[in-house]
């Protein structure tokens, strides 16, 4: 093999970012407010920075391989790095108040939050399983030394121990199936699996790496049966850490299996798409109905995740453009609420007090009614109601589905949605419905407020003109 | 003159952004709510005016019609217009908010900011309801109705208010997934989803059969049919006045215009298979529902059983027309069939409207919806009484009321069905009369054997406007239809084509 120069250009968002990891690393050593407040700000501009430099890099170019195959550039890269960088930017814009009142307010954070950006960029980008590995790697061990970051608090260690230990039977199921593929198609690239498989080489031995494959992806997305780790590891994090980790994450598990087992395995289509099918309707299950039992606000995100991820899922065992653009949409829009849920438990939060039951939410409505009506459009947007950007997610999955002629999996999905509807609405009843005898004024910052009214301006402005986010998840998959 | 302007985007958009307008700039300030909120109502009436006097009635297409690219990678048009099934219910529309913004003057006094601002939200969603030309568009403001109504359940209703709204949401959020699923499915035959597209496919019977499932599933829950009613007497026991005035007047309606937009022609041969289900569930409403109301011991639950029995005769006009054209009447009975289940429902847009007006002025003062508590009250509130005994009396059909007009065209048309619908159909007058007389009976007249009902004064001038109003509008429409029938003629007759090309 010739060595050929390889076109660092388009490396540019990892390299950029890469960079800012030591920028800041080093900045903060040198930030004497004792608030981060220079890790804070240079995070932020540089997260996006990273979607700008995505966009300008990846989006509208053909696909380019480069440092050997490796490493594609293409529209679709392009778009799941903006996502990702924008959602953690958004998370991490409400984390400063929480975080100061619980003395976590460290350089460090911003930093880990950074890497793990960094590594969900390497996934986007990967054409080699090697890649994937890495990329996927280092955001797990990112967001594990997240989890953990609360080193006081015993929820948050055992949180993380639980990550750890499950996340990385994960990440050797994943290894374990990669090793398979790439016995089967003597290759790592991605493009020479996909080939492999067209060409039906070693079938049974790809089908069996393809399987643990799915596993791996499985227990990243927290679908069921996969998912135990999702309640405990959202509960026992710190809720700005859950906040980030119930976002952008979620959009690089996307990258990941539309990577390797869209891209990579899509011939296998046939025989991923039944075990997809248990995996969503599973989800659909266990998310929707142990939700409703649930009386903890983040507990009861956790397990409304598990059922949008199900959701998800139903995008992509269609196995077609329509379904993977759908799955997209999905990603970033629940992205976009899952941040805003969050960021309303940091809000109310304050010094020594988590506010993370449903009780919590009481009477949200006198204490603040802009606040509440953010909430309302969450929760509504959540459930899928029009008006809200969360229906064109269950919209778009629904048309996909039926166009691949899966009707009675639409009919499953919408009566686990009318399901979920239920829990939903019961934080809607805390909000609007339960009166308090003494309304206490809420203690939150403005900056904070402003980033909770954004969060719901965006989840109500794209819900009435969803058109732009529709238009750039079908051009990302080249529809 | 107003052919040139976005009317109907106009009366979508502007009691929204009024509703956030009162919603930002009067939180802390009552009075400013309600002058703001009423001047919003009133001029979204106004211009619902100006609507109808621009409306061209000669003919069946749509009017007004606004066009603008929404979603473009699905072809998803932005495309308002009416009809004249449409245009009537718009009018309708804003004539009940107006109403029920002056309903709440003084009688509203917990966040009165917010209570208005869900009316106005809620009547521009419902607007959009009538006007949406596009199948998507239809279901977005479908559904986004039950956001406020959910709000305005739960927040200002009785004491079981929560299991009420909750019911209410989960019920109509049911029905209307099936359909959501039953238009995309459509739309992988259409190839749009325009709802004009959607008519004329042609689907064979089996697929058609399970589409106008879905769609029933969707508006039976809203009109609501038999056995699918039981959300709405909770609903309405619970909810404001507002609340079960908008209730009745209007969302009821849009599960009757669905029925008439969407599943008669887009499934005219599952229609035709299927009519006997639907004839059949229509008449247990009108005679069993009926009967219940009969026996009911609250104010509000009988009005709600008698909406249900109301509606129940509009279904039964409406899938009629396959019997009538059958049992050799001709084209024309099957209009009047037709005319006449649309002219019910405006004309049960008013007098339930007035109706729940009427209990909410008893329930302002006595906090009690319970028959029992009531008699005697024509001694204490003799100007009320003489309204209320006007109302009752439209709702049970008499002449001279709108709900005369509407009853009579369809059981002269249901002869032609065959003799026994029309029998039982009329059964409708009989039972109005006993049930809404009788509550009359026991409410209005009689001895005063209640120390409350001593106490009672008689209605303010608030209230006179709210009740004279309504009066004037049952009375006229009783006894001069013209005007509404002619505008809905060529639209009805338009749609009765597209329904019966099909044999």
């Amino acid at each position: 093999m010739s060595f050929e120069m390889p076109q660092f250009a388009l490396a540019a968002p990892e390299i950029g970012l890469a960079i800012m990891v030591c920028v800041v690393l080093i900045a903060d050593l040198f930030d004497r407010s004792q608030q981060a407040r220079l890790a804070f700000v240079l995070t932020q501009l540089t997260l996006l920075g990273a979607m700008g430099v995505a966009i300008y890099t990846h989006w509208g170019s053909e696909p380019t391989l480069t440092f050997n195959g490796m490493y594609i550039s293409d529209s679709l890269a392009g778009l799941l790095k903006a996502a990702t960088a924008g959602l953690a930017a958004l998370t991490l814009a409400y984390s400063r108040d929480y975080l100061r009142e619980r003395g976590l307010l460290k350089g460090e954070f911003y930093l880990l939050a950074l890497i793990a950006t960094l590594g969900m960029f390497v996934m986007a980008s990967a054409a080699s399983l090697l890649v994937l590995y890495m990329g996927l790697e280092l955001l797990s061990l990112s967001l594990y030394a997240l989890v953990a970051f609360d080193r006081e608090s015993r929820a948050g260690s055992e949180a993380a121990m639980k990550y750890f230990i499950l996340g990385a039977l994960a990440s050797g199921m994943l290894l374990y199936g990669m090793s398979m593929l790439y016995g089967a198609a003597g290759s790592l690239l991605i493009s020479d699996i996909a080939a492999a498989t067209s060409a039906g080489d070693n079938l049974l031995l790809m089908s069996f790496g393809m399987t643990f494959a799915l596993v791996g992806v499985a227990f990243k997305f927290g679908a069921a049966p996969f998912h135990m780790w999702v309640p405990d590891v959202y509960q026992g994090a710190p809720t700005a850490v859950t906040a980030f980790l119930g976002s952008a994450p979620k959009v690089a598990a996307l990258a990941l299996f539309l990577r390797l087992l869209a891209e990579g395995l899509g011939d296998l289509h046939d025989q991923w798409q039944i075990m997809a099918i248990i995996l969503a309707v599973g989800s659909l299950a266990v998310g929707n109905l142990f939700a409703l039992v649930q009386t903890n606000f983040k507990r009861m995100l956790a397990y409304s995740t598990i059922s949008h991820i199900g959701f998800l899922f139903l995008g992509l065992i269609a196995g077609s453009d329509e379904g993977y653009a759908a799955a997209l949409f999905y990603a970033i829009s629940y992205g976009i609420m899952a941040a805003g849920a969050f960021g309303i438990i940091m809000l109310l939060s304050g010094k020594g007090f988590e506010a993370e039951m449903i009780d919590d939410l009481r009477g949200l409505n006198e204490r603040h009614s802009g606040v509440a009506l953010v909430v309302l459009l969450l929760m509504f947007s959540m459930t899928g109601i029009p008006g809200t950007i969360g229906f064109y997610a269950k919209w778009l999955v629904l048309q996909a589905l039926i166009e691949a002629g899966l009707v009675w999996l639409a009919i499953v999905a919408v009566i686990f949605a009318v399901i979920g509807a239920f829990y939903y609405l019961r934080v809607l009843k805390a909000v609007y419905f339960d009166r308090l005898q003494e309304p206490s004024v809420l203690g939150a910052s403005a900056a904070q407020k402003m980033v909770v009214f954004g969060n719901g301006a965006l989840v109500l402005g794209l819900g009435l003109f969803p058109d732009a986010l529709i238009t750039l998840c079908r051009t990302a998959l080249g529809l | 003159m107003l052919q040139g302007w976005p009317l109907l985007s106009l009366l979508i958009w502007l009691p929204i952004v009024g509703g956030v307008g009162v919603l930002l700039s009067s939180q802390n300030n009552p009075d400013r709510a309600r002058w703001l909120g009423l001047g919003v109502a009133g001029l979204v009436f106004a211009l619902a005016l100006a609507l109808w006097g621009g409306f061209e009635a000669g003919t069946a297409g749509m009017q007004f019609v606004e066009r603008t690219a929404w979603i473009d990678a699905f072809g998803i048009d932005y495309a308002l217009g009416v009809d004249g099934i449409a245009m009537p219910l718009v009018v309708l529309t804003a004539f009940a908010t107006l109403l029920v913004v002056i309903a709440a003057w003084e009688v509203v006094q917990y966040k009165p900011a917010q209570y208005l601002a869900a009316f106005l939200i809620m009547e521009g969603i419902m607007i959009g309801v009538f006007s949406a030309l596009d199948a998507i568009l239809f279901y977005v403001f479908f559904e986004a109705m039950l956001i406020p109504m959910f709000l305005i359940i739960g927040i200002w209703g009785g004491p079981n208010r929560i299991y009420a709204t909750l019911k209410f949401f989960l019920y109509t959020f049911l029905g209307s997934v099936m359909m959501l699923v039953a238009l995309i499915y459509l739309r992988t035959e259409a190839g749009s989803f325009a709802i004009a597209d959607l008519y004329g496919l042609n689907l064979p019977l089996g697929t058609q059969t399970l589409v106008f499932l879905a769609f029933l599933a969707a508006f039976a829950v809203k009109v609501p049919m038999f056995p699918v009613h039981t959300w709405l007497p909770d609903a309405h026991v619970e909810a404001p006045t507002g609340g079960s005035v908008i209730l009745a007047a209007i969302t009821l309606k849009i599960g009757g215009y669905g029925f008439l937009r969407f599943s008669l022609p887009i499934t005219p041969e599952a229609s035709l298979a299927l009519d006997w289900l639907l004839i059949g569930l229509s008449l247990i409403a009108v005679v069993y529902i009926g009967l219940v109301a009969m026996v009911q011991a609250d104010l509000k639950k009988l009005i709600a059983y008698s909406s249900i029995a109301h509606m129940g005769f509009v279904t039964l006009a409406f899938f009629l027309i396959f019997r009538i054209v059958a049992g050799g009447g001709t084209e024309d009975s099957a209009l009047l069939a037709l005319q006449g289940g649309m002219v019910q429902m405006i004309s049960h847009g008013f007098v339930s409207a007035a109706m729940f007006l009427c209990v909410g002025v008893l329930y302002d003062r006595m906090h009690t919806r319970r028959i029992a508590d009531y008699g005697g009250v024509a001694n204490r509130m003799p100007v009320f009484a003489g309204f209320f005994v006007l109302f009752a009396m439209a709702n049970a059909g008499l002449p001279g009321t709108s709900g005369f007009v509407g009853e009579f065209m369809v059981i002269l048309a249901s002869f032609q069905a065959g003799f026994w619908y029309a029998a039982v159909a009329g059964l409708t007058l009989i039972l109005g009369a006993a049930y809404s007389l009788w509550m009359i009976k026991r409410v209005v007249y009689g001895p005063v054997n209640n120390e409350a009902v001593e106490a009672l004064s008689d209605i303010n001038r608030r209230e006179l406007v709210l009740l004279g109003g309504l009066a004037a509008v049952i009375v006229l429409f009783g006894v001069y239809p013209a005007p509404l029938l002619d505008v809905m003629e060529p639209s009805l007759n338009a749609l009765l084509r597209i329904v019966l090309a099909t044999p």
